[in-house]
C-alpha cells in the first residue's frame, strides 16, 4: 500500500479509489504462476480469445441477420454476397465455433490429464464444465439460424430429444418449440438465445478465473507449489508464451477461414430449409459427434438420451469419481494407459457419430460408449484405490531440474 | 520484492537488450497493423452493403404529373418531392428579392427545366418530411411546403423563408434523360 501510495500520477489517483492497477497488477502481472508449464496451458487463454472473436463477430452479424423463417436464409446469403466483408465476418464465426470447441476440447483432455480436477480446483472444474454445456447450447442454436436443411432437422432431432421423457416430453417439446413443429417461434427464440448465453458464458468464465486464482494454476508434475522458487510472475513469462500460442492458433484458424472455410460444414446447410424433406443423411457438427454416437447406441430411446446427457454431467462427478492422491497422469503409470486409452475412445466415438447407424458401426460404437462410461464410474474409482505409484518429486523445482525426472519432463517439453 | 524478479533481473543484464527492443518493437508493430487492419475490416461490414448502393438511382416518368400536381418518389430511403409548376407559381419563386432570402438561392440555380422542380423531401432542421404534397395539405405561407414538427415555411423553390430550418430543400443530383423522364441520382 505505501508503495503504491508513493506513485504519482493519475494512475495512483484512481488506483486508490478503483483499484484496477491493483488487480491487474495482481492478476496478470505479479501472479505467481508455476515455472513448468507446458503449451497445453495456453488453451485456456486461447478460449478466451476465441470468446471474445465469437462476441464481435456475432454482435457485427446479428446487425444483417434477420430471424424470420422467410428471410433468415436470404439474409445469409446477403452478409456473403453484398455485405462489405460480409462473406469474412461469416467464415471467422462459422469455423470460430469450430476452433473453440477444438480448444476447450483439449483443455478438457489436459485438465484430464494432469489430474486438474481435484483438491482443491473442484469449484474450478465443475465451472468449466458449465461453460461447455453453455458452449453445446451455443453453438446449437447459431447452427439453427442460416435455416438451411441442417439447421432445420438438427433443430427438430435435437429438441425432439425431450420427447423421450414420460409424460411431460411432449409438453417439453411443443414449449422448446412454441409450437406443433420447429417454425418461426422457434427461430426467434433461438436467436434471442444465441446471443444471450454468450454473455452469460462471459459470466461463468469470470468466475472460472476466480476460481483459478483462489489457488492458482495446476502443472504437469501435479504438485503444490511450496516456495516462490517454484514460480514466476505471469508477465512476462506467461504473456509471451500465451501471446507466442495465439500467433501459431491464429495462423491455424486463418487458414482455415481462408482456404477451407466450408471443410467442417456440411452443404446440405446451403439448401433452404424445407420441413417436406429430411437430408438422406443427417448429422450434427462435428464437435457433437461423440455425443451422437452414445444417443444411436443405445436401443431404448430414453435411455440413449438420458446416456448422452450423463455423458457430459459425468464429468461434474469427476473429483469425487478419482480420489487417488497424485494428480498428474506422468505419475501414475495404470491411470496415463486408460487415459489414452479413452481419449482413442472418444476419436472413435465421433468417427462412429459420423457414420451411418447400421451394421458393425452400431457394435463399434456399443462398445466405445461402454468403455467411455466405465472410465469414469469404473476404471477411476479402482486406480484411486489400488494404482500403486514410485516416489514423487519434493517440488516443481526439483522435477524440473534433477535428471531423475528428465524421462518424465521429456513428454512434455517437446 | 520476490526473489524470482531478482533472479529475473539479473538474467536480463547478460542479455542482448538491442535486439530484445527489436523484437519487442517488431512483435508489437506487426500486432498492431493486424490488428488494425482486421478491425477496419470488420467495421467496414457496418457500412452501406452493395444492394443500399444499388438503389442509389431511380427513374421517374414525370408524364402522367399534370401542371399543378405534385408527385413523391423514394430515392435512398428519403423522399423525393417532384412538383409540376405552374407559371404563377414560377413566378412567385423567381419575383422573390434574394436580399431577404435566409439561404440565398436563384430559382434558376434551383431547376433544369422552371417547370419541374425536384427537391429531397426532408425539412433541414431535424429531418422531418413536410407537408404541402396531397390536396388539402397545408403549403405554408409561401406555397410551397410547411413543417409541421416546428414550423418551416419552404417556398415554391423549396426555399426557407421563415420557421427554424436554417437551409433551403436539398436538391438531388438528377438528370433528365428524355423530356419526360428523369434520372435521380
Amino acid at each position: 500500500m505505501s508503495k503504491d501510495t508513493e506513485k504519482k500520477g493519475i494512475t495512483s489517483w484512481i488506483d486508490e479509489r478503483l483499484p484496477v492497477f491493483t488487480f491487474i497488477n495482481h492478476n496478470l502481472r505479479d501472479y505467481p504462476t508455476p515455472k513448468n508449464l507446458n503449451y497445453f496451458w495456453n488453451f485456456g487463454s486461447l478460449a478466451g480469445v476465441t470468446l471474445v472473436i465469437m462476441i464481435i463477430t456475432g454482435i457485427l452479424l446479428a446487425m444483417q441477420y434477420t430471424a424470420d423463417t422467410d428471410l433468415a436464409f436470404d439474409s445469409v446469403e446477403r452478409i456473403m454476397r453484398d455485405v462489405n466483408n460480409g462473406w469474412l465476418l461469416r467464415y471467422i464465426h462459422m469455423n470460430g465455433a469450430s476452433m473453440f470447441f477444438i480448444i476447450v476440447y483439449i483443455h478438457i483432455f489436459r485438465g484430464l490429464y494432469y489430474g486438474s480436477y481435484k483438491y482443491p480446483r473442484e469449484i474450478l472444474w465443475m465451472l468449466g464444465v458449465v461453460i461447455l454445456l453453455l458452449m453445446m447450447a451455443t453453438a446449437f442454436m447459431g447452427y439453427v439460424l442460416p435455416w438451411g436443411q441442417m439447421s432445420f432437422w438438427g433443430a427438430t432431432v435435437i429438441t425432439n430429444l425431450f420427447s423421450a421423457f414420460p409424460v411431460v416430453g411432449d409438453y417439453i417439446v411443443t414449449f422448446l418449440w412454441g409450437g406443433f413443429s420447429v417454425d418461426n417461434p422457434t427461430l426467434t427464440r433461438f436467436f434471442v438465445l444465441h446471443y444471450l448465453l454468450p454473455f452469460a458464458i462471459v459470466g461463468v468464465v469470470a468466475l472460472h478465473l476466480v476460481a483459478l486464482h483462489q489457488f492458482g494454476s495446476n502443472n504437469p508434475t501435479g504438485i503444490d507449489v511450496k516456495s516462490d522458487g517454484d514460480t514466476i510472475p505471469f508477465h512476462p513469462y506467461y504473456t509471451v508464451k500465451d501471446y507466442f500460442g495465439l500467433g501459431v492458433y491464429l495462423i491455424i484458424f486463418a487458414a482455415l477461414v481462408f482456404f477451407a472455410p466450408n471443410f467442417l460444414g456440411h452443404p446440405d446447410n446451403y439448401i433452404p430449409a424445407n420441413p417436406l424433406q429430411t437430408p438422406a443423411h443427417i448429422v450434427p457438427e462435428w464437435y457433437f459427434l461423440p455425443f451422437y454416437a452414445i444417443l444411436r447406441a443405445v436401443p431404448d430411446k430414453l435411455m440413449g438420451v438420458l446416456l448422452m446427457f450423463a455423458a457430459v454431467a459425468v464429468l461434474f462427478l469427476l473429483p469425487w469419481l478419482d480420489k487417488h492422491r497424485v494428480r498428474s497422469a506422468q505419475f501414475r503409470p495404470y491411470y496415463k494407459q486408460f487415459y489414452w486409452l479413452f481419449f482413442v475412445d472418444c476419436m472413435i466415438l465421433g468417427w462412429v457419430g459420423a457414420m451411418p447407424a447400421e451394421g458393425i458401426y452400431v457394435t463399434i460404437s456399443r462398445a466405445a460408449s461402454i468403455y467411455y462410461f466405465a472410465f469414469f464410474l469404473v476404471i477411476m474409482p479402482i486406480l484411486s484405490r489400488y494404482e500403486k505409484i514410485g516416489e514423487l518429486p519434493s517440488s516443481i523445482s526439483s522435477a524440473v531440474l534433477s535428471d531423475k525426472f528428465d524421462k518424465g519432463t521429456e513428454s512434455y517439453a517437446k | 520484492m520476490k526473489k524470482t524478479t531478482i533472479q529475473a533481473k539479473k538474467e536480463t543484464s547478460k542479455i542482448d537488450e538491442e535486439k530484445r527492443d527489436f523484437l519487442f518493437v517488431t512483435t508489437a508493430g506487426l500486432a498492431i497493423a493486424g490488428g488494425a487492419a482486421t478491425a477496419i475490416s470488420l467495421i467496414n461490414t457496418m457500412n452501406p452493403a452493395k444492394d443500399v448502393l444499388a438503389l442509389s438511382t431511380t427513374e421517374v416518368d414525370l408524364s402522367p404529373v399534370e401542371e399543378g400536381q405534385s408527385l413523391t418518389v423514394m430515392w435512398r430511403g428519403k423522399p423525393i418531392f417532384i412538383r409540376h409548376r405552374s407559371q404563377e407559381e414560377i413566378d412567385s419563386a423567381s419575383n422573390v428579392s434574394i436580399e431577404n432570402l435566409k439561404h440565398k438561392a436563384t430559382d434558376d440555380s434551383r431547376v433544369e427545366n422552371p417547370k419541374w422542380l425536384v427537391v429531397v423531401g426532408v425539412c433541414t432542421h431535424l429531418g422531418c418530411v413536410p407537408l404541402g404534397q396531397k390536396i388539402g395539405d397545408s403549403k405554408g405561407e409561401f406555397g410551397g411546403w410547411f413543417c409541421p414538427c416546428h414550423g418551416s415555411h419552404y417556398d415554391t423553390s423549396g426555399r426557407i423563408r421563415k420557421g427554424p430550418a436554417p437551409l433551403n430543400l436539398e436538391i438531388p443530383p438528377y438528370k433528365f434523360v428524355s423530356d419526360d423522364i428523369i434520372k435521380i441520382g
